[in-house]
């Protein structure tokens, strides 16, 4: 368990100092949500019933923007070959690496969008339960974006493969995600979709790592 | 859990220890790279491995190492630890030095302890006259430091095996002695050591395996 946190650390160490992590998904996320009202028009009505689907299309593909580096540079470096040989599995080490994403990317992104939800007109009303759904999502974001990672972890510029193979994974999770922040949805509708966003997270959390690991050894070999 | 790194009290040989590998063949994107490879290595060994480029040699570490399958074959780690396999009881330097720049070289140590679940940093820094430089990010290491600094994980959890893939490279001629003394201290200790290098290590290798005659 300590040496899950010291890798944890030190991968939230390195995404603060090298930048690329959480400020740059921050401001690819600003981008995004910024120019899309201008895209759009000024129709405030219309902005409010899209405003749940701009930010969660925007969440993951902020997520996505640096889904690629969660396993590249160790691979680079020759740490993940060292990993292979520590005193745990190696699934935990690939359950810890998607755990740091998830702290350092997709869980400031998916606090921050809620919040930033003011510039695409969404009801306040809205805002809790899509922070609720975001937050749950949002972990699956990155254990999805984990195993997208590892399949492409010997490639150059393997960034467009990895949208283009997880990308479809998201989909669910945006169903639901969208489903539970509704304005004026039906009653238990919310709590229905959060919970079937919870299993998903949770179904993740178990095949991540398997499949993540599977694919990291392939590549060592 | 292993005891503590402790110079002169610790000694691995609780049991009577051997790695042996019979019949090795490995295979690289079809290519044939060795056959019928075999070694035994008993405590206190340094088995120097020598070769032509390419002849395999990165690949038999990587191999011992659990890192790539072998084609044919078997290793074994008789009398080691059961329930780990032989690259948890093993240390692996490569040319890669897995050294994160961005990072200070005392942090970049301290995290390979955590994660080995070992010792004493400021000893490990100390043995390769790392210290002055313990602050610094390792970015700004020449390549001899940044060897020093790979080389330095060796030391931060007693590991019986040690597989060092050209350990020598960018060392000055101090750090070639702060080399050999640590190697004498892993044999003394009980230790293996297989090396894969052309350049004398500082004593006389216990073994030879020349993967060129063998191929």
């Amino acid at each position: 368990m300590k040496l899950l946190l010291a890798l944890i650390r030190r991968d939230l160490a390195l995404s603060l100092r090298q930048g690329g992590g959480a400020g740059t998904a921050l401001g690819f996320f600003l981008a995004v949500v910024v120019l899309l009202p201008i895209g759009i028009g000024p129709d405030q009505a219309l902005l409010a019933r899209i405003a749940p689907g701009a930010l969660w299309i925007s969440l993951l593909l902020s997520v996505l923007l640096s889904a690629d580096r969660i396993f590249q540079q160790d691979y680079e470096d020759g740490s993940l070959d060292i990993m292979t040989m520590g005193p745990v599995p190696f699934e935990l080490v690939a359950l810890a690496k998607a755990a740091a994403h998830w702290l350092s990317t997709s869980l400031p992104l998916a606090i921050a969008a809620p919040l930033l939800g003011f510039l695409v007109n969404l009801e306040p009303q809205a805002i809790l339960p899509l922070a609720a759904s975001m937050v749950l999502g949002s972990a699956a974001l990155s254990l999805l974006a984990a195993v997208g990672a590892a399949v492409t972890v010997g490639l150059r510029r393997g960034g467009l493969l990895v949208s283009i193979l997880v990308l479809p994974l998201y989909v669910p999770v945006m169903i639901f995600g969208l489903s539970a922040s509704q304005p004026g949805a039906a009653p238990g509708l919310t709590t229905a979709s959060l919970l079937i966003l919870a299993a998903i997270t949770l179904v993740s959390l178990v095949v991540s790592p398997l499949a993540s690991a599977a694919a990291l050894r392939s590549y060592l070999k | 859990m292993m005891p503590a790194l402790d110079a002169g009290i610790f000694h691995y040989a609780t049991r009577v220890m051997e790695l042996n590998a019979k019949e090795l063949a490995c295979e690289r994107g079809g290519r044939i790279v060795f056959r019928n490879v075999a070694l035994s290595l008993k405590p206190g060994q340094l088995m120097q491995l020598t070769g032509p480029n390419g002849s395999g040699k990165s690949s038999l570490l990587r191999l011992i190492a659990g890192l790539n399958e072998a084609q044919a074959g078997v290793i074994a780690l008789e009398g080691g630890d059961a329930e780990l396999t032989i690259g948890q009881q093993a240390h692996y330097i490569a040319h890669q030095e897995a050294v994160k720049t961005a990072l200070t070289v005392h942090e970049n140590l301290a995290f390979w302890r955590d994660f080995m679940g070992g010792g004493d940093v400021e000893e490990a820094l100390a043995a390769f006259d790392l210290t002055r430089l313990s602050s610094y990010p390792a970015g700004l290491l020449s390549a001899g430091q940044k060897r020093r600094l790979a080389l330095a994980r060796l030391l931060l959890a007693p590991r019986v095996l040690w597989l060092l893939d050209e350990p020598t490279v960018g060392l000055d001629t101090a750090s070639l002695a702060r080399l050999a003394k640590v190697m004498a201290a892993q044999l003394d200790r009980g230790g293996m050591i297989i090396a894969a290098t052309h350049v004398p290590l500082g004593r006389e290798p216990d073994l030879r395996l020349d993967l060129g005659v063998a191929a």
